[in-house]
């Protein structure tokens, strides 16, 4: 697990669904196929209406036209990010874009467990309010151990949570080396 | 103990869990679709290897739903690759498309062909997969990863969820339906308000409602993020899970002494019908504080309103008269589309009174409740406003990201069908 996260950051706000993050008539391709898992990257966020693609302005698109991957590491947002359907697709397509790290006040739970157990990105919450102190665009810097991040581009710094009880699956990298680790399969 | 609580533990075989703690289960049933279904495939061949045969094939059950009737190629692809798993494991339980075997909608198709039982587990690559709650197990939906680990294990970890109880008194009136309680109770509690937690529904309303309309509840508590929604079986569950499998199972009871996060008591005489306004299934309203706004579109269909109950509803409604907007009825399932044609109102089939009114009808799938490829049944392709039975109104949910939906129940759906504008079901059942 790195020490540090860093890069510029892509802000959005409360109950950010799957279907924004993903859009269903996207979900054809198959993520167990490398070339066809590649085109998730380019997807990601398109189901994000116009004023809240890149808060606080939006307007900002996520991955700009025709490229491959998101100029953005770290995902902003608010309450209850992930909610709705069970599509993996979605963690999938955060990392592929370039995601390596979400900050959010808390997650909708199946999104939180794809997240971790696929190893995916690393959900990290927040009890501050990030999304109206930071700006997208602006550049973030994760210190994982030290439960800290900080707006390199504003000086200001806010607490994360300690990550809890997912942290040994997220250590071991997924589910499938936590359960190796453990004997279970 | 909750009810959730002792199938958990039973499941870990432990005398006793608390909410919050982590606990490894074993799995009665594995259910996935063509959506989740190939990578979910992918994933367990890549850990478990290319020859690797399922823990347990009479576990798993595979039912293409979602994107059926399209021209997209990659979307009978994704079918195909289900087949020929199904096939190289001999799983007995695979609902093919194209021949006698294909059901529809997953989460109606899982109770019509006995695969939903009173305290077992189930989990499904679909978040709608809380739908069984209806039957007092504990059922929840997860991602790839998750059952691609269970296809190899026949396990998984899950963390206990504290219960939220949610009691209805007294029946409910004529005019509303299980889909205007569960948007009460999503409209007070918030998108987020059972987060991680356990939903579940008692008292006189809920036990006097069918099993479809308890389904109907049980649907709907990822909508308030909530983990699985429960109601404890009696008579009705029984019946109907013995009139479907001759698998034994047992029914599990919340203890006397159970402890619940919390509980709240609604009055269904209080009750009113209404609708979740554009763009969440919590931005709730009266009916009558909308009433007039007008619709391109009515939509009838999915797990949550595309049921026999549900068209029933909104037959009553539409029975010798037209529809003024474009109308789009979907049925769940094959078994569903077959009721159409045998339910009768006053001599006439549901069929054939939603032909007469001027809806179009659709076949058994899940077709626009999530918009889907651009050739879907229904798809929102433009900036319409809609009413539908379904159950999720995000941005972008039902096709463009311009449209506007409304969720309502199929009585709110019919009526509005036929003033082409949003109108109080009231109006139709005096």
């Amino acid at each position: 697990m790195k020490k540090i996260i860093k890069g510029k950051c892509y802000v959005v706000g409360d109950d950010i669904d799957t279907d924004q993050i993903i859009p269903a008539e996207y979900l054809t391709y198959n993520p167990a196929i490398p070339e066809e898992r590649k085109m998730f990257g380019r997807f990601a966020m398109r189901g994000l209406q116009e004023k809240s693609r890149g808060l606080p302005q939006g307007g900002i698109p996520f991955v700009k036209e025709e490229a491959e991957k998101s100029e953005y590491r770290i995902l902003v947002a608010g309450r209850n990010f992930g909610c709705g359907s069970s599509r993996e697709h979605a963690s999938i397509c955060l990392r592929e874009s370039g995601i390596e790290a979400c900050v959010a006040e808390f997650y909708s739970r199946i999104f939180f467990r794809n997240s971790v157990n696929g190893g995916y990105l690393i959900p990290f919450e927040t009890e501050e309010r990030l999304l109206e102190q930071v700006k997208t665009g602006d550049e973030l810097e994760i210190d994982v151990e030290h439960h800290q991040i900080k707006d390199v581009s504003t000086g200001k710094t806010f607490r994360l949570k300690p990550i809890g009880e997912a942290l040994p699956i997220i250590e071991a990298g997924d589910i499938f080396k936590y359960a190796k680790m453990k004997g279970m399969a | 103990m909750t009810l959730t609580e002792k199938i958990l533990a039973r499941h870990a075989r432990k005398s006793e869990v608390e909410p919050g703690e982590n606990i490894w289960v074993d799995v009665d049933v594995l259910m996935t679709h063509d959506v989740c279904g190939p990578g979910t495939i992918g994933i367990f061949k890549q850990h478990f290897g290319k020859d690797a045969k399922v823990w347990d094939r009479e576990k798993v059950v595979i039912i293409p739903d979602h994107y059926i009737f399209t021209a997209d190629e990659k979307a009978h692809r994704n079918v195909d690759i289900l087949r020929d798993f199904a096939k190289e494991q001999r799983l007995p339980y695979y609902y093919d498309v194209g021949g006698e075997k294909y059901k529809g909608v997953c989460h109606i198709a899982l109770p019509e062909e006995g695969h939903t039982r009173p305290g077992e587990v189930l989990f499904g690559t679909d978040s709608h997969t809380c739908t069984a709650g209806a039957f007092g197990e504990f059922a929840t939906g997860i991602g790839n990863t998750d059952a691609g680990f269970i296809l190899g294990t026949g396990k998984l970890w899950v963390k206990v969820p504290p219960t939220m109880r949610f009691v209805f008194k007294g029946k409910l009136p004529p005019y509303l339906m299980a889909k205007d309680l569960i948007l009460w109770v999503i409209g007070d509690i918030g998108v987020d308000g059972a987060v991680y937690r356990a939903m579940e529904f008692a008292g006189e309303g809920v036990q006097s409602l069918n099993i479809e309309e308890r389904m109907t509840l049980c649907n709907m508590v990822i909508e308030a993020g909530g983990k699985n929604g429960v109601i404890e079986p009696d008579e009705v569950t029984v019946r109907f899970v013995k009139g479907k499998t001759k698998k034994p199972f047992e029914v599990v009871k919340n203890d006397p002494g159970a402890r619940y996060h919390s509980e709240r008591v609604y009055d269904c005489s209080e009750l009113e019908p209404v609708v979740a306004k554009p763009h969440s299934p919590d931005n709730r309203a009266l009916v009558r504080e909308v009433e007039g706004t007008k619709l391109d579109r009515t939509y009838i269909g999915s797990c949550t309103g595309g049921k026999i109950t549900d068209f029933i509803a909104a037959a009553k409604i539409l029975k010798g008269r037209k529809v003024k907007v474009d109308t789009f009825v979907v049925p769940a399932t094959t078994e569903v589309a077959r009721h159409l044609d045998e339910e009768k109102i006053a001599g006439e089939t549901l069929r054939q009174i939603f032909l007469k009114a001027g809806a179009n009808l659709g076949d058994a799938s899940c077709a626009a409740c999530l918009g889907g490829p651009k050739d879907t049944f229904g798809r929102l392709n433009e900036a319409l406003v809609c009413i539908s039975s379904t159950n999720r109104n995000f941005p972008g949910r039902m096709g463009s990201r311009e449209a506007q939906v409304y969720l309502a129940s199929p009585y709110t759906v019919a009526a509005s069908a036929v003033e082409g504008k949003i109108t109080d079901p009231r109006k139709f059942l005096a």
